[in-house]
């Protein structure tokens, strides 16, 4: 049973060679979109790749990426293939590389369908390898003089200012760990041994936040140490007070921007999968209907085009077939050797 | 004597429209960019308007945008014209026009230059600006309960941030200013007193900044108060502590902002000058081969081209007299004036 047959006269199969070609042009500009969007994530999630514990969300540019390029090789050989359909003389020279081509794109354009699915769904993933980095910078920050961890406190600082946010789920996080580093704490004064003997690691800890914390948009002038001490300073209570310091935590703001940046390049990469279906369903219908014609004398007749001959499940079994064939000699050779020493 | 004769045989005419008419496409876009550019340079500078004190500095962004807008227009007669030139009925009807479409011409291109020149010339204006308003900027600072000034902190703040730098010329700016508004004082404690007391004007100065001076490549969090007391933090130096605020001045950071913005502007619009005049040189020498043709009345004859009929000086004077024809009022004024002392002069002999 033929899957969407579809009759084709002569200026319809033209029309649609026509059409074709533009689609592919059009096709190969959303490929090199689709690169281009690609690099561009890559780059942004280089940017800040000291607050990521983890590499596994580059997984979504490197496919896009990889689907851009080869959805560029794609359309090429469409508009190739569609420019020498209408010549009878030039089209059989395309036959025996039409199935491996058709094979190849089906590859790609799955590829894409996986892509956009990722960028829709990876951000559990982004999150819980935000969590860990930032979790570690936050606890590195005091360290500018431990090579290798030198600019953290430089990155934090940055992002916390750039992205208006503080700590990993808020300001409260800068209360557990010591952010300043020992080489600028008096150790001899009583305030300072008093904190350090307060808990078990002997870390100075306080109820203070680093400056990229303040928020700009403050009438007051930065409340950064003694936060919870609503005697330190004149008319402060610390539960009322909201603009004082960022509110939202590191984490909450970078998922945010990534994700809203991966939902807009999910929506594209979906209409570049349907501009690339349609160039594929076309040429398909162009290779069938041209087929049809073979051996007939007149060009110009109408012929039928379709996209499967045989159903879906038919086609499937026919691929795997040849699979199957390989498995079931593996299984005929063992018989045989079983019942040879027998 | 002409200036500049160049021979134009019938191919080279051709040849000088078709040219003249990718150049005039090429101007055209060049127009475009000219705007655009004009347009991008407004915008930076209405970013910062608030901490500057006069408007001079717009003079360069309108410049640039009125020649964008004017070389699109121009450039698109030209080609108009050179269009036409390949037919010589069609070429008389511009006659008239094309004189004085070259006076304005060359009035907007020079603009370009002007525009450039200014853009260096108003450097002094635009740092006194730039001095005044973040002056006031900082003594602002704290009234944030004040409308029409309640954003001045966050401005600062932002600025200060965004183009690391701290304070009008350096960070000690902030010691002469109350920064800290009054509402978050509290005036029963001995030390606000006090400092209160220290100065004339009843002001609470502190040797301290906002923490929008903080510099985040410090190794060590930030010292934002008592900056000048070497006890009050430990291992502390001010002195030698050069990484702990930002020890440029918002005054020189802006400047070398604008002043690279427009150095960069500068041979962009010194390319577009050299490419819009040689579309106006281009279009006179096809003008004045055309006259050859139209007198010969056969259009492939060899004709000569040039930039002025006469020298230089001559044709000059021959503006004025033709400018003095135009606005009788001028000599007619001397004219009809001894005509009026001629009748006194009448009517006392008589």
């Amino acid at each position: 049973m033929v899957l969407m047959k579809m009759k084709f006269s002569f200026q319809k199969r033209v029309k649609l060679a026509q059409s074709l070609w533009l689609l592919s042009w059009m096709a190969t500009v959303a490929g090199s979109i689709t690169f281009c969007l690609g690099c561009f994530l890559k780059i942004e999630l280089r940017k800040r790749a000291e607050v990521m514990g983890n590499t596994d969300i580059y997984i979504v540019p490197h496919t896009l990426m990889i689907v851009g390029l080869g959805g560029l090789g794609i359309n090429y050989f469409a508009g190739r293939i569609c420019q020498d359909a209408l010549d009878p003389s030039r089209f059989p020279q395309w036959k025996t590389f039409l199935k491996p081509y058709f094979g190849a794109s089906m590859f790609v354009t799955f590829l894409m369908f996986m892509a956009m699915l990722m960028s829709f769904i990876m951000k559990g993933s982004l999150e819980s390898s935000l969590l860990i980095g930032l979790r570690k910078g936050i606890r590195f920050y005091k360290d500018t003089d431990t090579p290798g961890r030198c600019f953290q406190k430089q990155s934090i600082d940055r992002l916390q200012m750039d992205f208006q946010c503080c700590g990993n789920d808020d300001y409260r996080d800068w209360f557990e760990v010591q952010w300043i580093s020992n080489r600028y704490l008096d150790l001899s004064t009583k305030d300072v041994k008093d904190r350090i003997k307060s808990n078990v690691d002997g870390r100075y800890l306080l109820d203070g936040v680093p400056f990229s914390c303040c928020n700009p948009s403050s009438p007051r002038p930065c409340i950064q140490y003694q936060l919870t001490n609503d005697t330190a300073h004149f008319s402060y209570e610390h539960q009322t007070e909201e603009l004082n310091l960022y509110l939202r935590g590191c984490r909450e703001a970078l998922v945010s921007y990534y994700g809203g940046l991966m939902n807009t390049i999910g929506v594209i990469v979906l209409s570049v999968l349907l501009v690339q279906g349609s160039v594929l369903a076309s040429l398909r219908y162009l290779q069938t209907s041209l087929e049809a014609l073979e051996g007939q004398a007149d060009a110009e007749a109408e012929s039928e085009g379709y996209l499967l001959e045989k159903s879906v499940k038919e086609t499937v079994m026919e691929w795997l077939e040849p699979v199957l064939k390989l498995l079931q000699l593996n299984q005929v050779a063992s018989e045989e050797g079983d019942a040879a020493p027998a | 004597m002409t200036v500049l004769k160049i021979k134009f045989s019938f191919q080279r005419r051709v040849r000088l429209a078709q040219g003249l008419w990718l150049l005039s496409w090429v101007a055209m876009f060049t127009g475009v960019v000219i705007f655009s550019l004009g347009v991008f340079l407004k915008t930076e500078l209405l970013r910062r308007s608030e901490v500057m004190h006069t408007m001079d500095i717009h003079m360069v962004p309108n410049m640039l945008m009125l020649v964008g807008l004017a070389s699109v227009g121009i450039n698109l007669c030209a080609g108009r014209i050179c269009q036409d030139s390949m037919d010589v009925a069609r070429f008389t009807r511009w006659k008239n026009f094309l004189t004085p479409f070259f006076m304005v011409s060359l009035l907007f291109t020079s603009l370009l230059l002007v525009a450039m020149s200014l853009s260096y010339a108003l450097q002094p204006s635009l740092e006194e600006s730039l001095k005044i308003g973040l002056k006031n900027g900082i003594r602002f600072y704290k009234d944030t309960d004040t409308p029409g000034r309640c954003f001045q902190k966050q401005t600062i703040d932002r600025l200060q941030m965004e183009f690391q730098c701290c304070g009008n010329s350096n960070f000690k700016d902030w010691f002469e200013v109350q920064w800290i508004n009054n509402r978050y004082l509290d005036f029963t404690s001995k030390e606000v007193k006090d400092r209160m007391r220290s100065n004339v004007d009843g002001r609470y100065l502190v040797d301290g900044v906002p923490f929008s001076c903080c510099n985040p490549a410090s190794p060590r969090p930030c010292i934002q108060e008592r900056i000048l007391d070497n006890s009050a933090h430990h291992n502390y130096e001010y002195h030698i502590e050069e990484l702990n605020l930002h020890s440029r001045g918002c005054r020189e950071a802006l400047l070398s902002y604008y002043m690279g913005l427009m150095n960069t502007i500068g041979p962009g619009v010194l390319s577009v000058f050299l490419v819009q005049m040689s579309v106006l040189a281009s279009l006179r020498y096809l003008q004045t081969a055309m006259i050859g043709v139209e007198e010969q009345e056969n259009m492939e004859v060899e004709t000569e081209g040039y930039i002025l009929e006469k020298g230089v000086k001559e044709t000059l004077n021959e503006a004025k007299e033709n400018l003095k024809n135009l606005v009788p009022g001028w000599n007619g004024g001397q004219v009809v004036d001894e005509a009026t002392e001629g009748d006194a002069e009448a009517e006392k002999a008589a």
